[in-house]
């Protein structure tokens, strides 16, 4: 089954959970006994709709406070994808939960209020999937039904967002339009019949449509080292296989790859799926790779193609998106989680801060506090193999973690 | 050569069946898999949670996949409420000897016996709740570190914000509003002495996801999950087993005898059965497939309160 993961964003009241609420009520992936209560709350509360919003809010301290606070997930499928919507707050305070959301995302929404048209809070939500590099963005104006279905504030509303486009880092992102209702059911699922205007797709069939390997982005085979099997049983007396996961292309017995750091060559000699072997590992299949020769392999070491090679060193540049209460600061030392593989980092320069949207830098820095957004420079104990976040997805990020309370404090993106 | 073997569940032609990725396509198992061994590198002493249920089960498999050709790197733990299906118990015993696991078995009734819990009277009695101690207690005597549990985010809604790797304090809590953001792939399983990590490898799994992987690997599961005759009784809109007597039931409870199955096998007085004829495997996916009750409608705890399940979170329940 194909698995596409969508992460929504949108201000509040603009109606993301309505719009959730929708799809999974037009998709017949609402239960029974959930839609009963969200018709017994909704009757509670007096409303003489269905409150679809129910769907997605899900802890005490946010139904109190109506306001969903963190990321949650929410599952619906249909017989062709099943899909996972990573429901991320639009808040301004919360950018940390936006780069989270998008960071395992395929695909995004983002969700304009007709009446209130391009805000500076759109201009938030399509910089950070454009800076996560979100290969799909689908921009849903909502509420059409209170604009009176009219295609000239649709008109208008897109050439605003249009004009946000030119500014965007990553040109290739694919931008849709799609005008919708979602309290009423335009164009989420079905087609609405008050704007025959609109030609296009709807949400769903939009995200139907998707071929599962064009929403990820492509780059060059890297094979970071999880664990080292060892069986030591008769059988497998001599087995020694690295276990982990292949990004960003493939790989095939036979392959002349390199073990990173340690620059040893060898080959390919098996690749297992559990109990089977077989000729070729695709990108993000979990495998288990035995070499040619006998090469000292352990976790965080990094198997590569021969004359592939990513970048090794102990100091660069990256784009670093602030999640902790604690702030960064010149100096500062963390452990930097590359991947599956962990050294010491110091941070060397804060460059400038950069305006989540759109509207500069900020070079007056001393620290990054929560929900920052800036270019830092690191300097490792160790180099570590990476490229660039451009290039690779996955080899190109990192996560920083604070020693003393163990928290995820911040994302990078190497530049 | 290496030899190159397919387990289709479609055709796929001979160029495109040399790829592991065309053949297998599964981004929810390569995802458990990465999980497993994440666990097995970051942690000293990971515990799988087994409750013989079939999302546990799963587990059980989706680690034999991460470590093969090794056995899995650490032992399962079953808290038994002592008001288990007997067929739960007999299947998991025969699991653990076939796959030469080590099994480690805690009861809730020492915990009632040592004075720690009380046991629940009345209709809806139950040891559920009573399991967090038992657990949390088992939990400091192994000193484990990170403990692997099968629980889906979709089961229920407080369940949608857990983490993959969710920390807990030193007194089992969960802190919802202060979870480390997962980004990417990465996972971070940096802790203090005491602390320890729940792990949730089939997070982004559907209940239907869970058994279509049941019928498509061909993976053992207690027969309780498949149409049987038994015997029981209706109360509040719930079918409930009266074949043993954990389940509470008044004189006037009448008790009759139909094709029944289980969706979940937890404790027995908190899991109500469904009416169904599906016997088979894909019966069974047929009928979840079609079936508009949620799993958890099944279990009668939930529905104390809407938040009943954020709360025994906060506490420590798995
Ligand atoms: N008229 C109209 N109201 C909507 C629409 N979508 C959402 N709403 C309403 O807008 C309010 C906020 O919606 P909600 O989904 O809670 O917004 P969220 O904060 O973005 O999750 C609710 O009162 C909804 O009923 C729409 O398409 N048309």
């Amino acid at each position: 089954m194909e698995v596409l993961k969508i992460a929504t964003a949108g201000s509040v009241d603009d109606g993301k959970s309505t719009l959730i609420g929708r799809l999974l009520y037009d998709t017949k992936s609402l239960t029974d006994d959930k839609l009963e209560a969200i018709e017994k709350t909704s009757k509670q509360k007096g409303y003489d709709y269905l409150d679809f919003s129910l769907v997605t809010d899900g802890l005490v301290a946010e139904r109190e406070q109506g306001i969903t606070i963190d990321v949650a997930h929410i599952y619906f499928s249909t017989p062709t994808k099943s899909y996972i919507i990573a429901d991320t707050p639009g808040h301004l305070e919360y950018t940390r939960n936006m780069v989270t959301g998008a960071s395992t995302s395929q695909a995004a929404i983002i969700l304009i209020d007709a009446r209130k048209g391009v805000i500076d809070q759109t201009n938030r939500h399509f910089f950070i999937n454009n800076l996560l590099r979100i290969k799909e963005v689908i921009v849903a104006i909502n509420k059409m039904d209170l604009v009176d279905f009219s295609e000239e504030r649709y008109q208008e509303i897109k050439a605003d967002f249009e004009e946000l486009m030119g500014k965007r880092d990553y040109q290739d992102q694919k931008i849709t339009f799609i005008p919708v209702s979602a309290l009423k059911g335009d164009n989420v699922v079905n087609p609405s019949i008050n704007m025959p205007w609109y030609k296009g797709q709807t949400l769903l069939e939009h995200f139907e449509d998707l071929d599962k390997e064009d929403v990820y982005n492509v780059g060059t085979p890297r094979f970071p080292v999880q664990y080292v099997i060892r069986p030591k049983t008769e059988e497998f007396h001599d087995f020694r296989g690295f276990a982990g996961k292949v990004y960003g292309g493939e790989l095939s017995v036979g392959d002349e790859v390199v073990v990173l750091p340690s620059m040893t060559r060898s080959k390919i000699k098996e690749i297992y799926f559990y109990d089977k072997k077989y000729q070729t590992a695709t990108r993000r299949s979990s495998v288990t790779i035995t070499l040619e020769d006998e090469v000292n392999v352990s976790r965080g070491d990094m198997l590569v193609k021969v004359g592939d090679l990513p970048t090794i060193d102990k100091q660069f540049t990256a784009t670093v998106s602030w999640m902790d209460s604690q702030n960064l600061n010149l100096g500062n030392k963390y452990v930097l989680q590359h991947g599956v593989n962990k050294v010491l980092a110091k941070v060397e320069n804060i460059h400038h801060k950069i305006k989540p949207d759109y509207s500069g830098v900020d070079t007056e820095v001393s620290g990054l506090a929560m929900n920052d957004i800036a270019q830092v420079t690191f300097r490792l104990n160790k180099p570590i193999f990476y490229d660039t976040f451009k290039e690779h997805r996955t080899n190109g990020s990192f996560i920083l973690i604070d020693n003393q309370t163990n928290n995820t404090a911040g994302v990078g993106f190497i530049e | 050569m290496s030899i190159i073997e397919t387990d289709l569940d479609t055709v796929l032609d001979v160029e495109q069946s040399k790829v592991l990725g065309a053949l297998r396509n599964n981004d929810l198992e390569n995802e458990a898999i990465y999980i497993f061994r994440e666990v097995a590198a970051q942690f000293e002493r990971p515990v799988l949670l087994f409750s013989g249920g079939k999302d546990s089960i799963t587990l059980v498999r989706l680690a034999q996949k991460a470590f093969y050709p090794a056995k899995i790197p650490f032992p399962l733990m079953h808290i038994d409420t002592g008001h288990n299906f007997p067929e739960t118990i007999a299947f998991r015993d025969k699991l653990v000897q076939e796959l030469d696991l080590e099994l480690i078995v805690r009861n809730v009734q020492d915990s009632i016996d040592q004075g720690k819990v009380v046991e629940e009277s009345g209709k809806y009695a139950s040891r559920n709740i009573l399991q967090t101690t038992t657990l949390l207690d088992a939990i400091e005597e192994f000193k484990f570190d990170a403990c692997i549990g099968g629980a889906r985010r979709d089961e229920e809604k407080a369940r949608a914000k857990e983490r993959i790797f969710s920390v807990r304090d030193d007194f089992g809590q969960w802190d919802e509003k202060n979870q480390r953001p997962e980004v990417f792939d990465m996972l971070n399983g940096q802790i203090e002495l005491g602390q320890n990590v729940r792990v949730f490898p089939i997070s982004n799994w559907t209940e239907l996801d869970v058994w279509s992987y049941i019928q498509k690997e061909a993976i053992e599961i207690p027969s309780i999950y498949f149409a049987h005759k038994r015997k029981i009784f209706l109360r509040d809109g719930f079918i409930w087993s009266a074949e043993d007597d954990v389940v509470f039931r008044a004189e006037d409870e009448v008790v009759e005898e139909r094709m029944v199955r289980f969706r979940t096998v937890g404790d027995m007085s908190c899991t109500a059965a469904v009416l169904s004829d599906a016997d088979t495997i894909e019966k069974v996916v047929g009928e979840i497939r079609a079936s508009k009750i949620s799993e958890r409608g099944a279990r009668i705890d939930d529905k104390r309160s809407e938040a009943a399940m954020e709360k025994r979170k906060q506490q420590g329940y798995f």
